[in-house]
């Protein structure tokens, strides 16, 4: 079984108690989160891959792409979990995974800069305007590739998903969103808000940090991972949902992070025990949560965790929030989405034209 | 390993060096006897070890039937131990460790990368056509919607498995494979009112589940003689589930059927295709011939900025060899000059940049490039805007002087050897005779340099035109004309593109198109290595 080093020490555990129970040995190696899906895609086909992996839910397209992943039947414990988590974990109606912890970002606010949360983006500017900090907003954003992913809220606020939804709450992967009115509104607001300097592709998501617990803006849009940072400089913080810029909701993205078991696998029943009865407990959810301040996928370790109210906060945001789609196509739509981003933040062309220039090259790629 | 035993050996096989003193033969002849029977000794240590490792290997390969490589680690070891104990044959004594990593580190490598490039292994073709098929029979299982949980014992019979199943309103069902569930009557419950033994049959326990997880969780029980009522399969020995194949397989016509009658053939790329194009996933490695090397001239991802980023690539590796060994050569000069103080701390510091890691280095430029919070912008020129990465000149600029400051220590190291090793007199002579000392370095020093180091600048041109590493870290290619509709930057190289193309695009990964690309580029600095190779042999002629 592959795991990350956070997760490793609660695993260690309940391997023992699980080895105590029911007889069977679970052997844990550590390894490096980013390399632990293209290792296993690798691995998996020649047999000596491991029976269980630790990931993320938007890695599930390309493991069910390359065939190294099997479905896991929760059973009626699939009720147990927050809906997103399963979707999440879901692929073509399958589900193939035992989520852990759901993940999402929302708006932190220096409460001594502003008062009040913002209901919409333009509340969010004058309220930061007000406020005289040297930043009306901070995101943390890449020179060369934006932040796709930090700013879909706002794009998703203009009525502009990545691919169409369909019925059954999934994605379909081969019709895309994108090219829409509202994504077409959401480039040309793309292009104020870089001409007006609300943002910035020099910022980075280490620069945001620092100056946000400087109390130089009044408002972060990150996640929980960034709150020690912020907790530690003393700031008086209110964590709030994202204001829509469009008019409707904006959802953030939800990252699900798991445990899959290997299609290859010689040992499913012993996996599938593992997973479902030990780790999707409540007791292992809570101890998971705890060491990763990752609010917990079981709705009750969920529940409990709500005694936290920053857990509270993040997990009412994602309540808003849609999975990150995990189709294999989204590799592709990262990097023209991010790059054209930068290009209409910075002023380089018509805004409309950029993105209609970029949803017409993805399509291409995702038609192959 | 052979490092040590051959030496030893050296008196068994030939007489008493000629090279060694004549004035001590007798101390000579002592110290060697102990020598070569601790050297014997030594020698069948390790020799021992190397064949119980190899045994073992062969024992794991037996068991997995891998009778190729078994075969191969069966001979390579035999041709070691006849190496190492037959008497003579020194040069394969020393020669034999090298060649054998040669052969596994670079040879096997290489040979790998060649074949991978005639296949179609990638994303999604990952795997053999079994792998595939079974995988696809194990997604297309869907569970029944809305279907109950039936508590489960698996029971065994005479080796032949069977379901004993508790509905969840307590009835109790018997069935196996051959056998549609029936009620079973007669049957052992416990304290919960699950049925845990039926008569004549023997009831596994969690450890026998264990020892048979494989044909447990393949074991397919119908629930009726109707197979559209789908068949009870059980993920973990304690629930079963009502599951419908949503895709039939058919071994005869190797083809899948869906519920909806569409059939999938192997459509002969690699995967089961239906008449419309779709394709089920996944699909398997096949070997594609020159497909990867058709694609790679005539993608249109790689032929539209091809000509750009080659003038580019090979602007960086000249341009990157030039200025590194300008830097290097001054700095080498300087600080060659006798009788300079401080002059070990000075290089010591030269050749700090060289100790870093580069994709550290990378990082580390990135933030002092950043245009409004870095270092060279905020300090060095006082405020000011200057895109550095982001412009597409500039950027090329800022690329090249990472690289210098990477690449100027070792240009400065070999550059002070090769100088220290330029005889003295040959100076004197020339500043006797009345040269000037740039007329000396010009005409004397930097001929008689270039020898030495002119091998050294090819080989960095081979690194710096595959020098993925400062441009990925620094710039990842970037800054990319949005417009353009390729996925390349103004500072890609052929690498990063190639890794862009390969690895970011369409369906995924590709290695197989990634091995075509690694191919053509390989042939690409092996023809100019070659050339500038025959370029310095005439230099040699100076000599």
């Amino acid at each position: 079984m592959w795991v990350d080093a956070d997760r490793a020490g609660v695993l260690e555990d309940i391997a023992a108690q699980f080895e105590a129970d029911r007889g069977v040995a679970v052997e844990l190696v550590t390894k490096d989160f980013g390399a632990i899906r293209d290792d296993f895609i690798t691995q998996a086909p020649t047999g000596n891959g491991p029976d269980v992996i630790v990931g993320a839910h938007d890695w599930l397209g390309k493991l069910v792409q390359n065939g190294v992943v099997a479905p896991l039947e929760l059973g009626d414990a699939a009720g147990d979990f927050q809906d997103v988590a399963i979707t999440a974990m879901s692929y073509e109606g399958q589900t193939y995974g035992l989520p852990y912890s759901v993940e999402n970002i929302a708006l932190i606010r220096n409460v001594d800069l502003a008062a009040e949360a913002p209901a919409t983006f333009d509340e969010m500017i004058a309220a930061g305007e007000a406020s005289g900090a040297e930043y009306r907003f901070l995101v943390g954003l890449d020179p060369n590739a934006a932040d796709p992913y930090h700013l879909y809220p706002f794009q998703a606020s203009f009525g502009a998903p990545v691919f169409e939804i369909t019925a059954d709450g999934t994605y379909d992967p081969t019709t895309l969103a994108l090219g829409n009115e509202g994504g077409e509104q959401f480039a040309t607001a793309l292009a104020a808000w870089g001409a007006d300097g609300i943002l910035n592709t020099n910022i980075s998501g280490d620069i945001a940090r620092e100056e946000f617990v400087a109390g130089k803006s009044p408002f972060f849009l990150t996640g929980p991972w960034n709150l020690p940072a912020v907790k530690e400089a003393g700031i008086n913080y209110a964590i709030d949902a994202i204001p829509s810029a469009g008019g409707e909701t904006a959802s953030p993205f939800v990252g699900v992070q798991g445990f899959f078991v290997s299609s290859r696998s010689e040992n499913t029943i012993a996996a599938t025990e593992f997973l479902v009865n030990y780790i999707g407990s409540e007791e292992v959810q809570t101890a998971l949560y705890e060491v990763g301040g990752r609010a917990p996928a079981l709705l009750s370790a969920f529940e409990a965790a709500q005694g936290d109210a920053d857990v509270a906060a993040f997990g009412a945001v994602g309540a808003d929030g849609v999975p990150m789609p995990n189709v294999p196509a989204m590799d592709v739509v990262w990097s023209d989405w991010g790059s054209t981003q930068v290009a209409i933040i910075n002023g380089q062309g018509d805004p409309v034209e950029l993105w209609r220039a970029m949803v017409a090259s993805i399509q291409e790629k995702v038609d192959g | 390993m052979s490092n040590t035993t051959p030496g030893t050996d050296q008196p068994v096989v030939t007489p008493p060096p000629r090279t060694r003193g004549g004035g001590i033969p007798a101390r000579v002849m002592a110290t060697n006897s102990s020598n070569s029977l601790r050297g014997w000794a030594f020698k069948i240590v390790l020799l021992g070890l190397v064949d119980s490792l190899a045994v073992f290997a062969m024992f794991v390969l037996f068991m997995q039937e891998s009778w190729l490589i078994f075969g191969i680690t069966l001979a390579v070891t035999l041709v070691i131990n006849w190496i190492y104990l037959r008497p003579g044959g020194l040069p394969a004594k020393y020669l034999a460790p090298g060649l054998l990593f040669l052969a596994v580190f670079q040879i096997f490598v290489v040979v790998y990368s060649g074949y991978i490039a005639f296949t179609n292994y990638g994303d999604g073709r990952n795997g053999t056509k079994e792998d595939a098929i079974a995988n696809i029979q194990l997604t297309s299982l869907n569970r029944v919607p809305d279907s109950p949980t039936f508590r489960l014992q698996v029971l065994e019979q005479g080796g032949d498995y069977a379901f004993l199943v508790t509905t969840p309103t307590g009835e109790v069902f018997l069935g196996s494979p051959d056998e549609p569930l029936a009620p079973a009557g007669g049957a052992e419950l416990d304290s919960t009112g699950k049925a845990v033994a039926v008569d004549g049959y023997t009831s596994l326990s969690f450890a026998d589940l264990l020892a048979n997880q494989r044909a447990i969780t393949t074991l397919s029980v119908p629930f009726s003689d109707d197979p559209a009522d789908g068949a009870l399969r059980t993920p973990d020995g304690s629930n079963a589930y009502l599951y419908l194949s949503a895709l039939e397989y058919d071994e005869a016509t190797d083809t899948f059927t869906d519920a909806a009658g569409v059939i999938y053939r192997d459509g002969g790329n690699g995967a089961f295709v239906n008449d419309d194009g779709r394709e089920l996933i996944p699909g398997w490695t096949i070997n594609v011939g020159f497909d990867n090397f058709v694609k790679a001239f005539t993608s249109d991802n790689i032929r539209g900025p091809l000509i750009s980023v080659t003038i580019w690539t090979f602007a960086f590796a000249i341009l990157s060899v030039a200025t590194t060994f300008a830097l290097g050569l001054f700095l080498a000069i300087v600080f060659n000059k006798p009788g300079m103080k401080g002059k070990k701390a000075y290089r010591l510091i030269m050749i700090l940049p060289y100790a870093f890691p580069g994709f550290l280095s990378g990082l580390v430029w990135l933030g002092l490039f950043n245009q409004d919070f870095g270092y060279i912008n905020q300090v060095l020129f006082g405020g000011a805007s200057i895109p550095w990465l982001t412009d597409p000149w500039l950027a090329k600029i800022s690329v090249l002087t990472v690289n210098l400051w990477l690449g100027f220590p070792y240009m400065f190291l070999i550059c002070t050897g090769a100088l220290q090793s330029i005889p003295e007199e040959l100076t004197e002579a020339a500043t006797v005779d009345g040269a000037k000392p740039w007329a000396v370095f010009r005409l004397i020093k930097f001929p008689l340099l270039l020898v030495s180091v002119a091998p050294l600048l090819i080989s960095s041109f081979a690194f710096n035109f595959n020098n993925f590493n400062i441009i990925y870290m620094l710039t990842g290619g970037g800054p990319r004309d949005v417009t353009a509709g390729v996925d390349a930057g103004a500072t890609d190289i052929l690498i990063t593109l190639v890794y862009k193309v390969a690895f970011g695009a369409g369906t995924g990964r590709d290695y197989g198109l990634a091995s075509a690309f690694a191919i053509l580029i390989f042939i690409i600095v092996a023809t100019v290595s070659i050339i500038s190779f025959r370029q310095t042999k005439a230099l040699e002629e100076l000599n």
